[in-house]
């Protein structure tokens, strides 16, 4: 049941990501801008975190689990450090996935050419 | 010759040759998925790589170039210095394919931007200079490739980007024409310019819909100046509208009176099978550039055909006008070839 849980709602959140697409018209810059602020956005009335443990990882593979960490770097930051724990925060947690993209980014270029 | 002024401006749009200006030689050199298609028999050169051996996709379009306008040479039996000017364009910014292109071959250049109706704006310009007398043998070419369109103008391939199906394939392939006076090959008839039209399409994922309305203008207005209907012509082809594009020009050519059935088709819609994932069908300079130079050409020849119009139909954006929100100004022009006479 978790399983399909995780599937239904990680699902709905790629649905509204492909409807933005499809009928929005947006470029998938906006989409993923879009999606990443709903994140922060949903976490500040503490709806992301409520879904976290309703859906496990049909809520935090998406990108909208993104901006739900760079909410919470930026608020545990600033509990220790005030406001400029706002901007030191903000990548705390994110910054494993954002390291990670480039370095993976990096060894796959090294090894694969476009195809066109 | 008075006569010649008399008939050279037809109207402020169409110009009629009164010389016996020919295609006197045309070659193409394409990439591995066009050489997949319908029309493969007719290419002079088909590549099995996209990078055409080069390092980038930007070298690998300014090769294709280079190998059209070498091969075309090669056919004519003539050589670089034989040609006054060579009239061309890519899909680049800056014209860069023909920039680098024309360096490599010293010819000196005209380098003109049309976005993919620049297959017809080179040819019915250096068919009026050459009918002019300001040159004896001018080229006319463009190129595009996949790769480096979608980059100049989408998203690169890399970024792995969806497209919708009415989004369509920029072939990748170059074009060239030898224009001289006599000699063999098809005749260039009339040229008529075009007007840009933007009927407020925002979507450059839909170039079909927004560019039909300037190829209506342009071959409504081909017809009214020359006083020929679409019976005169054995086939009308427009550049690369495809899938979307096609039948919006039928309807709108038959709601002005002027039925294009069974002799009309679309470069796009002939240079790829359906089945080749090609979206709504190929686009691009190239498109029309490598339909016209390869299959109409040989077919002119032939005698197969006796008379073409070719509507080479442009998409006038740049990543930036969209990107704020501009509507997508369309142009298409047209050349009038005839072939047996």
């Amino acid at each position: 049941m978790e399983y399909v849980i995780a599937f239904a709602v990680g699902g709905l959140i790629c649905v509204i990501g492909q409807l933005l697409l499809d009928v929005g018209k947006l470029t998938p810059a906006h989409v993923m801008s879009t999606l990443v602020v709903s994140g922060v956005v949903l976490d500040f009335f503490g709806i992301y975190d409520k879904l976290i443990d309703f859906a496990g990882a049909g809520a935090t593979v998406p990108i909208t689990s993104f901006g739900h960490s760079l909410y919470h770097g930026a608020i545990s930051e600033a509990q220790t450090h005030g406001l400029i724990g706002v901007v030191t925060g903000i990548f705390e947690v994110t910054s494993a996935g954002i390291s990670a993209a480039i370095a993976f980014g990096f060894l796959a270029s090294l090894v694969f050419k476009p195809k066109g | 010759m008075d006569s010649k002024k008399q008939t050279a401006r037809i109207s402020r749009q169409t110009w009629h040759f009164a010389e016996d200006v020919r295609v006197q030689a045309s070659a193409v050199s394409v990439g591995p998925k066009e050489g997949e298609g319908p029309l493969a028999s007719y290419f002079d050169q088909i590549h099995d790589d996209v990078y055409v051996g080069q390092q980038t996709w930007e070298d690998a379009e300014r090769k294709l170039m280079e190998n059209a306008v070498t091969i075309l040479l090669q056919k004519a039996s003539i050589a670089e210095k034989d040609v006054d000017v060579i009239l061309a364009g890519d899909l680049l910014n800056q014209n860069i394919t023909t920039n680098f292109t024309a360096e490599k071959l010293a010819i000196p250049l005209m380098g003109m931007y049309g976005a993919c109706s620049t297959s017809m704006l080179t040819l019915a310009t250096a068919a009026a200079l050459v009918n002019a007398g300001y040159a004896q043998k001018a080229i006319a070419a463009c190129s595009s490739h996949n790769a480096t369109a979608e980059r100049q103008y989408r998203y690169p391939t890399e970024y792995g980007g969806q497209k919708p199906p009415s989004a369509q394939w920029t072939v990748t392939g170059a074009g060239a024409g030898l224009v001289g006076i006599g000699g063999e090959g098809p005749r260039i008839t009339y040229a008529t310019m075009g007007k840009v039209t933007d009927m407020g399409i925002k979507d450059p994922f839909d170039m079909g819909s927004a560019m039909a309305p300037a190829a209506v203008s342009t071959i409504h207005s081909h017809f009214q100046d020359t006083g020929r209907t679409p019976e005169d012509y054995d086939l009308i082809v427009t550049g690369d509208l495809a899938a979307v594009g096609y039948p919006i020009v039928k309807e709108l050519m038959r709601a002005q009176g002027y039925a294009m059935e069974d002799m009309y088709n679309d470069c796009g819609l002939m240079i790829y099978y359906p089945e080749q994932e090609v979206f709504a069908g190929g686009s691009g300079c190239a498109s029309s550039a490598v339909v016209t130079y390869s299959y109409i050409m040989d077919q002119l020849n032939r005698g197969l055909l006796k008379r073409v119009l070719v509507c080479a139909t442009g998409a006038l954006l740049s990543p930036i006008s969209y990107q704020q929100g501009n509507s997508i100004p369309c142009i298409a022009h047209a050349v009038a070839f005839e072939g047996g006479i």
